[in-house]
């Protein structure tokens, strides 16, 4: 077993439900190593939604709640707020996170609450058979689009900027060594840290989406379309849409954490400074 | 240079992505089925190794592990 | 240092007894007539060490909640009808994961958006039955502000013994009725504790014969806990798959409150030796019944008078002892007649239990329940 796996991983979850070549495990891989290299394990907490991407937790052999479809980062306010000492860790899919779960991203990053979200953004809806997510590419065939999907889609990182969330970074899985720092960057970072990652879904997306099943032709797909933000800023939104754009987009340690207002108003409460 | 590769049968799922990242084709795929019925690839050509650990960090479920024996003089720009 | 004397609403009567149980979080939503609670525990919470949040909706709310109390801290909402509504699936994930949590509901007019105003006893078959799966719930019933205070106390004290959601199903009546408090100075409280077993030898799922788990362990205190709401085994690993963990779990989950059933029944009876008829009743509309019965004794009628304190789960074999011998039962309640047919439930019979269902929000009034008893 990988040394990693073999620190962090609860045992008696595996083997793991991600189908072969899921992007999921991808993540999961790159948040080890940057754990590891920080040497935090110990003082996360993860928590995780449902659908494949919030499995995630369960497989860390750390203090793990699988909360309700959408309600992670609710239970993580509540989780964090109740011992501010411990950091915890987001896991949430791109339904569960910015669907059912949007009130809850939007508030979360709006209070700007100290977390670590990673989004495991595969654009669809995968556990339940590959129906369409508010990150659906437009005109995409899934299995309750299959006429094409009649929606825009969602930019999650857009949103969590504009909402509040003091650190926001997109990556791909093609971009693991990105990924693993901008997972550091967000462990450290006092404030909501809001890391998009784009992975592939062979079974689902990736078969009813793109037309094939494997991980390498997917992962070329997404290699292909992404462009760093230093060069998208150049580009035209025509030429843009349907691109990943990656990078750093907002890092601002300097606005307000929700925990440390609420228990600075609990000190002046009882008296204190 | 040189490496030690170690595929673990038991979580490998023979997705191949090891083989789609890999700059020196050190990967080769499959012939031969796991415990769990996977096409799990190999490590055939580990003496190209260059340590950029790109499959290490690209596997899925973990399953490879890289041992750089000898480290090339040059580093990647990448960190 | 004597008992404190106050006069002050149900509505904050639960807010202190939270405090006095130990009650650090609370996170709820604005809705009438719930609101009290929220502002009050936004103003007193604080001052005693604890976390008050305004959520963005009940989902919020509930699930913050849960997440606090694995945070080591005794967590509550407060809410009514709608909220309670939204609320189901959040309770429901506490009881499957057994998260020690109180629900207030001041129950209000419904269905829907009802009357936000006015009073009603609803939600008695929600608070059983309102979150999908079958589970098993406990569910207490002030009549009063003083047990408004002592009801939410017992809630917070049942929550950690049976590791459990306990509902306080108030009403606006008891919520906004403004009495006489007393707050003892020696309370009873049930302290939140750590797993007796240590880390190595934890399994977050593992309970006793009677179904009850040990302690409450918290993030952070070393013991890896898995909370997970698919049928699950006694380590927190999933199960759903398979037939027969799933069922065991289930019905471990029941049992460990329904093995229970004489500690947590809680009612008062009075002159049912005897008696040709009797009043059941919970809640508010316990006002009422009460002096119904006394008007009816004062008139010669052998009347006898239930009340039920703990209204989930039934307390099928207390209320068949003190109501079997009557040839009446009347059951007044602010709904269409729900206890009622548990009450012809636990009797095997619909003859002589007599539901008086009064609607439109206003309390049955005495005179009513004495002519429904055929006192005049």
């Amino acid at each position: 077993m990988h040394p990693l796996a073999e620190k962090m991983l609860r045992k008696s979850a595996l083997p793991s439900i991600y189908c072969p070549g899921c992007g999921h495990g991808t993540v999961l891989n790159a948040y080890l190593r940057a754990v590891d290299q920080l040497g935090i394990f110990d003082q996360i907490s993860h928590v995780g939604g449902i659908g494949c991407s919030g499995w995630t937790p369960v497989f860390l052999d750390s203090d793990t709640i699988h909360a309700l479809h959408g309600r992670a980062l609710a239970v993580a306010t509540g989780l964090k707020l109740a011992n501010p000492g411990r950091k915890v860790t987001v896991f949430a899919g791109d339904g569960d996170c910015t669907a059912i779960g949007g009130n809850h991203f939007l508030h979360a990053a709006r209070r700007n609450i100290d977390l670590c979200l990673i989004i495991m953004n595969n654009e669809i809806y995968g556990m339940t058979g590959g129906q369409a997510a508010p990150t659906t590419p437009s005109g995409a065939r899934t299995q309750t689009s299959p006429h094409g999907n009649p929606e825009p889609t969602l930019d999650a990182c857009k949103l969590a900027v504009c909402a509040g969330a003091s650190y926001v970074a997109r990556y791909t899985v093609a971009q693991p060594r990105r990924l693993t720092r901008a997972i550091k960057e967000g462990l450290v970072h006092k404030g909501l840290a809001v890391i998009e990652a784009v992975v592939q879904c062979p079974t689902q997306a990736g078969r009813y989406m793109h037309g094939t099943g494997s991980p390498v032709e997917l992962y070329r797909i997404i290699k292909e379309k992404t462009v760093d933000l230093s060069q998208a800023a150049g580009l035209k939104p025509e030429e843009l849409a349907g691109r990943i754009v990656t990078g750093k987009f907002h890092q601002d340690p300097s606005q307000p954490e929700y925990t440390e207002q609420v228990y600075g108003l609990m000190d002046r409460a009882r008296g204190g400074s | 240079m040189s490496s030690v590769i170690r595929i673990d049968q038991v979580f490998c799922k023979g997705c191949r992505l090891c083989l789609e990242v890999c700059p020196r084709g050190v990967y080769e795929a499959g012939t031969e089925r796991n415990a769990k019925g996977y096409l799990a690839p190999a490590a055939a050509r580990p003496e190209d190794c260059i340590g950029c650990l790109l499959c290490e960090m690209t596997c899925p479920d973990l399953a490879i592990t890289v041992t750089v024996i000898k480290k090339e003089k040059k580093r990647c720009a990448a960190s | 240092m004597a008992d404190e004397v106050v006069i002050v609403q149900g509505n904050e009567a639960c807010v202190r007894g939270a405090l006095a149980a130990g009650c650090r979080f609370f996170a709820g939503y604005p809705i009438t007539p719930a609101t009290e609670i929220a502002e009050l525990m936004a103003r007193d919470l604080p001052g005693s060490g604890g976390v008050f949040v305004q959520m963005e909706d009940e989902l919020g709310s509930i699930n913050s909640v849960i997440g606090a109390a694995w945070g080591g801290m005794k967590s509550m909402t407060a809410t009514t009808g709608p909220g309670f509504s939204l609320m189901q699936e959040g309770i429901g994930y506490a009881a499957a994961t057994e998260t020690p949590c109180v629900i207030i509901d001041v129950q209000r007019g419904g269905p829907a958006t009802g009357q936000p105003t006015l009073s009603s006893q609803q939600d008695v078959m929600q608070a059983r039955y309102g979150s999908h799966g079958d589970y098993e719930i406990i569910a207490l019933c002030p009549a009063s502000v003083q047990e408004a205070f002592e009801l939410t106390v017992r809630a917070f004290n049942l929550a950690e013994r049976f590791r459990t959601p306990v509902i306080l199903l108030s009403d606006e009546i008891v919520g906004h009725t403004r009495e006489k408090l007393v707050i003892p100075r020696d309370l009873e409280v049930t302290p939140r504790t750590r797993p007796r077993a240590r880390p190595e030898e934890y399994l977050m799922y593992r309970a006793d014969e009677s179904g009850l788990l040990d302690g409450m362990p918290a993030a952070g205190q070393g013991y890896k806990i898995l909370v997970e709401s698919q049928t699950h085994d006694e380590t927190g690993n999933r199960r759903g798959g398979d037939m027969e963990a799933s069922a065991r779990l289930m019905r471990r989950l029941c049992e460990k409150v329904t093995n229970h059933l004489d500690e947590l029944t809680d009612l008062e009876a009075f002159g049912c030796e005897e008696a040709e008829v009797v009043v059941l009743s919970y809640g508010s509309v316990s006002r009422s019944a009460g002096h119904a019965v006394k008007m009816a004794r004062e008139r010669g009628l052998r009347a006898g008078a239930v009340r039920l304190k703990t209204l989930w789960p039934f307390p099928d074999q207390a209320v068949a002892r003190h109501v079997g011998a009557a040839g009446r039962v009347i059951v007044p309640e602010m709904n269409m007649g729900r206890i009622s047919r548990e009450v012809q439930r636990v009797l095997r019979r619909e003859i002589g239990v007599v539901s008086l269902p009064r609607l439109g929000g206003a309390l049955p009034t005495p005179q009513e329940i004495l002519e429904a008893m055929g006192g005049r």
